[in-house]
């Protein structure tokens, strides 16, 4: 079971939901960038939520399958192909040995997440088969795909979709079904992006002109942006006094203000620890579509307290569970 | 419930993220309560948490809100964590957290591994020898680790070299080596860039994906450093290869 790499694209890396219980060492917990489209790819092709997908940026890769295997595509579009035709994202597909998966270049949003049934068959490492690109560990030996690769798959259960089933007994390349799951392309599509924050322990330290600021004005997504952390361009804030602050923990989310002005977003794979002032943090429920959003797009910020941002994140798994249990019928159909 | 021995404080860090304050500032006390924390919240961690983070005067809790048993309707899962990490802590005593692992790190101090001992060395009128000596005399503590995984923030650097960090970074620094920023001192674990002035090299592997520990320093441990020659560094660096 194996996926044949024709074409890599820009960075095709496999990430899991992260690996935790390592930061007190040092190691990032990395992880997929768009969580909410990772967990639903995995929950089309009856995987377990942690289980590793394909991280697919901004110009994807060309892959063949070497069984008859269940897919699922969530996140941005990448207007892929199946043998040349196109495959709806965001539902089941069923295709035949030999297929051949196409992914363009990303029309909207910036990430796609493909999932495999019975998931990809790579070690792990602290517990996670994340691919961490600094450290050369997880995911395929540490690094992202290559062409020619080959990256071992799990086994897709055969008694999954059985509708789509027959459609391949009966001659077709691929199949699916006419249905597809709410994947969050849609919030992308218009372009107000309010991306949610908590206020940290040091918003009180910037000016009160610098915290009006970031809580009203626009912010461009800057270039140099990646996994790591998101560069903001727009107003330059600035610390009331010069503070003396001792590094500590950071986060996915964390909104950090360097001494140039210019706030940066930290993102899946940031450091564990950080010594620059925070405003604060992106509320969890709004990090995969700030995941999603390329350089160059603008966002707006606003603040949301902790307690709320809390109950989203409780709300979101409860809406999740539902998906869960609606796809688990399907599933036999 | 006793008064808790440890002056609590507790701030979230965004939705997802329990942080225990305990002092202000980076000294001694401070780090002996984190330290004492930190090895009693990893041993009783409540439902829930998922890393547990020291830092200088700080204890994060990186936690699933899902996962944090709530007791009452109304609580939200920070309070029901908080509350619990309180209770936990109520009988704790920092005099009597488990004892720190002590280390003792080779370092092969040389212009070949350690291209800025000479300039360390000339920016506060010293002699290289002079250098060596101050940078191996102290016990170090482990602050936290950050930056990459396995790199331990050492304090307790010799104010004498102090040595603010490169205005220019390099892009690649060595595995091993031995460095000075600021107030702190530090060993790469693995080839990274970096700002800090290099005095020398360990032969060590600092970290191990594979290894069931992959850091070879914890936060709260508990460092000095070796001067060994060139040739001792080859002859350890060899065995570990081998390895």
């Amino acid at each position: 079971m194996a996926l044949k790499v024709h074409r890599a694209g820009i960075l095709s890396t496999l990430q899991d939901l992260g690996r935790y219980g390592y930061q007190r060492f040092g190691v990032p917990v990395g992880g997929v960038m768009d969580e909410y489209s990772h967990r639903l790819a995995n929950l089309l092709v009856g995987n377990a939520e942690y289980e590793a997908t394909l991280e697919i940026t901004l110009s994807g890769p060309r892959l063949e399958f070497t069984e008859d295997t269940l897919i699922g595509i969530c996140g941005g579009d990448f207007t892929p192909t199946l043998d040349g035709s196109r495959v709806p994202a965001a539902r089941p597909v069923l295709l035949r040995k030999g297929c051949v998966l196409d992914f363009g270049t990303c029309r909207l949003g910036c990430r796609a997440y493909l999932a495999v049934g019975g998931g990809f068959d790579v070690p792990l490492v602290m517990g996670s088969k994340s691919t961490y690109l600094r450290g050369g560990f997880g995911g395929l030996g540490g690094r992202a795909l290559r062409r020619g690769d080959v990256v071992p798959t799990g086994e897709t259960d055969a008694a999954s979709y059985p509708s789509l089933r027959r459609e391949l007994d009966a001659g077709a390349r691929f199949a699916y079904p006419r249905w597809s799951v709410n994947a969050n392309s849609a919030f992308l599509a218009h372009g107000h992006h309010r991306i949610h924050f908590i206020p940290g322990r040091h918003w009180e330290l910037f000016t009160a002109d610098s915290r009006e600021q970031f809580a009203g004005v626009e912010y461009r997504i800057a270039p140099d942006s990646d996994r790591m952390g998101y560069r903001l361009e727009g107003p330059v804030l600035a610390l009331i006094q010069p503070a003396d602050i001792l590094p500590e923990a950071v986060t996915f989310g964390s909104i950090q203000v360097p001494p140039d002005g210019h706030p940066i977003v930290l993102m899946a794979n940031r450091q564990t620890t950080g010594g620059y002032p925070r405003l604060g943090e992106v509320s969890t429920v709004d990090l995969p579509l700030l995941a999603q959003l390329p350089p160059g797009d603008t966002l707006r910020f606003e603040p949301i307290a902790p307690e709320d941002s809390q109950r989203l994140y409780l709300q979101r798994d409860h809406d999740l569970g539902i998906m869960r249990e609606a796809l688990r019928m399907r599933m036999k159909q | 419930m006793g008064e808790p021995k440890v002056e609590l404080r507790f701030s979230q860090l965004g939705d997802d993220v329990l942080v225990v304050e305990l002092g202000t500032d980076a000294s001694e006390a401070t780090a002996l309560r984190v330290h004492a924390v930190t090895q009693h919240l990893l041993r009783h961690s409540p439902a829930g948490v998922r890393d547990v983070v020291a830092a200088a005067c700080t204890v994060a809790l990186h936690y699933d809100p899902l996962q944090v048993e709530i007791a009452t309707q109304t609580q939200t899962p920070f309070e029901a964590l908080a509350q619990q990490v309180t209770r936990r802590l109520s009988a704790l005593d920092p005099a009597t957290a488990p004892a720190t692992t002590e280390h003792e790190i080779p370092v092969c101090y040389s212009a070949e591994f350690g291209e800025d001992l000479e300039a360390v060395a000339q920016t506060h009128g010293l002699t290289t020898a002079d250098v060596i000596a101050l940078h191996g005399a102290p016990l170090y503590r482990v602050q936290m680790l950050g930056f990459a995984p396995g790199f331990a923030y050492l304090a307790g650097l010799d104010a004498r070299i102090a040595t603010p960090r490169r205005s220019t970074p390099r892009t690649r620094v060595p595995a091993g080596s031995v460095a000075i920023g600021g107030e702190l001192t530090a060993v790469y674990p693995l080839d990274l860039p970096g700002g800090w002035h290099l005095i020398g090299r360990s032969p060590l592997s600092f970290f191990d994906p594979e290894a069931a520990r992959p850091s070879l320093l914890a936060a709260g441990d508990r460092v000095r450093f070796v001067a060994i020659t060139p040739e001792e560094f080859e002859h350890a660096h060899q065995d570990i290869r081998w390895r």
